[in-house]
């Protein structure tokens, strides 16, 4: 049993792949992000919307574990993520959530199809060459795959950081912004290509975004409301 | 998580050359001290093996030595020929070996001995026969190979200790080689070894155990025979107790000097050891002075990095895989380091052998490696292993949400 602001480890249920239960974060005497009760179901495509400042990185860090939560908790494939020691929580966040930050992150030493690479093999364990290459050639980028980040474009970095967080299988793909720099030819086909990738592997898309470009692909909405005094 | 360490290093190559080569010059430079030293010092050993005592002419003792053992300076006189069987006779004497000096063949000493010398220093004959009549010649393995002499040759000294092709030289007094030494790593290897009647003979002087020759008078050959003398005599001691007696009891009560060559070469190695401990500090601080640089270098990439390790945790990097590979960059650059740094250490040692002259009768070896350089190689890994780990925990310390909040 658990009460409305507690949640329980519970891996072998079907229920829902993230869940929040009374979820807000205070920051400086501010609470940044009020959620409260929430729910993403596996294989659905949610958009976390809301103005700038509105909590949705903070969101995004408490769902990948990299942020305990002032109130409330969130599971993820059924393990409370604060109640998980931070071996636990890394191993959790290894085997289930692939991230798109706003900022690319990709490793600036090595090349796009060694970034997916590496990414594979902390994730998997191994590396599928074949793989990587379908999936940089999915993304457009197969004439840049032996490029360095600091030799892509801020559209094709994006493209570069989205195929690095596909290439993992992950079951929850969060992105934060993955079409801020994109045009709007890229920006659909990113979103398509999450789509189809999402789908392929029955994959969850977890989607935080102020871009108005792509908001209307989302039937899943959250509306994260501007600060609020704590 | 080697792969990743390479590929930051590649990426950025200038300062990672700089450093390997700096770590490399500190190694090189203790390596050669340590080669340097230990094979001097084992030189010093092995040509000295076997001999207790040397008695000559006054003057400096450690002069003595060096002419007389490792044949590296002038002797210091000569002394009368009575003094072998003087101190034959002495109580606690087992072996007094007479050394004549004062020519060379192309810059390798001709020594006037006794077959007792070559076996003292454990030489033996790689092809031919020992010296027995006069003007008949051994020659050392090294004075072999570098002249060509075979056995049957004639040469001719010429006078001095290091006399080239130049200077007077002994037309009317040939030697013929008659036998070839097997290497033995010691100052043997670079003597000409004949009798001391043939020194002499060259310098005119008479064998007093000679008949006198025709046409000469008794009183002729008493003064020719008169002025046989050895430049020293080699003395190796039956009892402890020679030891302790007879350097004391010769510079005391006799116009000759006693020296042993143990207490001249301590002595002459603490000279020398000074200004070796000066090099081998500069060296270890050489050393310091590259590993703060890994470190400095590591620690400005690592903080430009926060955010790559960041994404490296958020993405699935353990706190240990973390660490792994930042302390393999420091271990690759110190194994580098180290590496390059034996190869230079050596091949310095090689190409002083091969090009100074003095080094060269040393007897340096750029291929004989010692134990301590393991140890030295361990403080270059140790030294980039410590200059990484630093950094990389600080790294760890940092909170992952925040550093790629900031790094926005």
């Amino acid at each position: 049993m658990s009460s409305p602001d507690t949640l329980t480890n519970s891996k072998t249920a079907q229920g829902p792949l993230v869940e929040a239960r009374g979820l807000s974060h205070v920051r400086d005497g501010r609470t940044v992000m009020a959620i409260g009760d929430w729910q993403l179901q596996p294989g659905a495509h949610a958009l976390l919307l809301g103005p700038s400042g509105s909590g949705k990185t903070t969101f995004i860090n408490i769902v990948t574990g990299l942020l305990t939560p002032s109130h409330g908790a969130i599971s993820v494939a059924g393990e409370v993520m604060s109640a998980l020691p931070p071996a636990s929580r890394d191993a959790l966040r290894r085997r289930t959530i692939g991230l798109v930050f706003q900022t690319l992150r990709l490793i600036p030493a090595l090349s796009v199809t060694d970034n997916l690479a590496l990414a594979q093999q902390l994730a998997l364990g191994h590396v599928d060459r074949a793989a990587i290459a379908g999936m940089i050639d999915r993304v457009g980028l197969a004439h840049r795959a032996a490029a360095r980040p600091r030799q892509l474009s801020q559209g094709e970095g994006q493209r570069a950081a989205i195929a690095r967080a596909l290439i993992t299988r992950s079951r929850l793909v969060v992105a934060d912004e993955p079409t801020s720099a994109l045009d709007d030819a890229n920006a659909a086909r990113m979103i398509d290509l999450m789509f189809d990738v999402a789908d392929a592997t029955g994959a969850t898309l977890l989607v935080a975004t102020h871009d108005g470009r792509i908001a209307h692909r989302f039937a899943n909405r959250l509306n994260l409301m501007a600060p609020v005094a704590a | 998580m080697i792969g990743l360490s390479l590929a930051y290093l590649k990426d950025r190559g200038l300062n990672t050359a700089l450093n390997i080569l700096l770590l490399a010059l500190s190694v090189a430079s203790l390596v050669i001290l340590l080669l340097f030293s230990s094979q001097l010092e084992n030189r010093f050993d092995k040509d000295a093996q076997g001999i207790d005592m040397v008695v000559g002419a006054k003057g400096s003792p450690l002069q003595l030595i060096l002419s007389s053992v490792y044949h590296v300076d002038i002797p210091t006189g000569n002394v009368p020929l009575d003094t072998v069987p003087l101190l034959r006779r002495q109580l606690g004497v087992a072996e007094a070996i007479p050394l004549a000096l004062g020519d060379s063949f192309r810059s390798f000493r001709i020594v006037g001995t006794e077959p007792a010398y070559p076996a003292l220093l454990g030489a033996s004959l790689a092809d031919g026969r020992m010296f027995s009549a006069k003007m008949e010649a051994v020659i050392g393995a090294d004075v072999a190979a570098r002249t060509g002499a075979t056995l049957g040759q004639r040469f001719v000294g010429g006078h001095g200790m290091s006399s080239g092709d130049e200077g007077p030289k002994h037309e009317e007094t040939p030697f013929i080689v008659v036998g070839r030494l097997k290497p033995t790593g010691t100052v043997i290897d670079r003597l000409i070894l004949t009798r001391v009647e043939s020194v002499w003979g060259v310098h005119g002087i008479e064998d007093p155990g000679e008949d006198h020759h025709d046409g000469e008078s008794a009183e002729d050959h008493e003064a020719h025979a008169g002025a046989a003398e050895v430049t020293a005599v080699l003395v190796r001691f039956g009892s402890p107790i020679a030891a302790v007696r007879l350097p004391g009891f010769i510079n005391r009560q006799t116009n000759l000097q006693a020296a042993v060559p143990a207490v001249e070469v301590s002595r002459l190695l603490a000279l020398v050891g000074v200004g070796l401990d000066a090099v081998r500090a500069f060296a270890v601080l050489l050393m310091l002075t590259a590993g703060l640089s890994i470190f400095v270098a590591l620690l400005t990439a690592l903080k430009e990095r926060e955010g790559d390790m960041a994404m490296l945790r958020v993405i699935g990097a353990s706190r240990a895989a973390i660490i792994g590979q930042v302390a393999s960059e420091g271990l690759i650059l110190a194994s580098a380091g180290a590496t390059l740094g034996l190869l230079l250490g050596h091949g310095v040692i090689g190409m002083a052998a091969a090009s100074i002259e003095q080094l060269r009768a040393l007897g340096l070896n750029a291929f004989a490696f010692h134990p301590g350089e393991a140890l030295i190689v361990a403080a270059a890994l140790g030294i980039g292993l410590i200059a990484a780990l630093i950094p990389a925990l600080r790294v760890l310390k940092n909170d992952i949400a925040e550093t790629l909040a900031n790094a926005r």
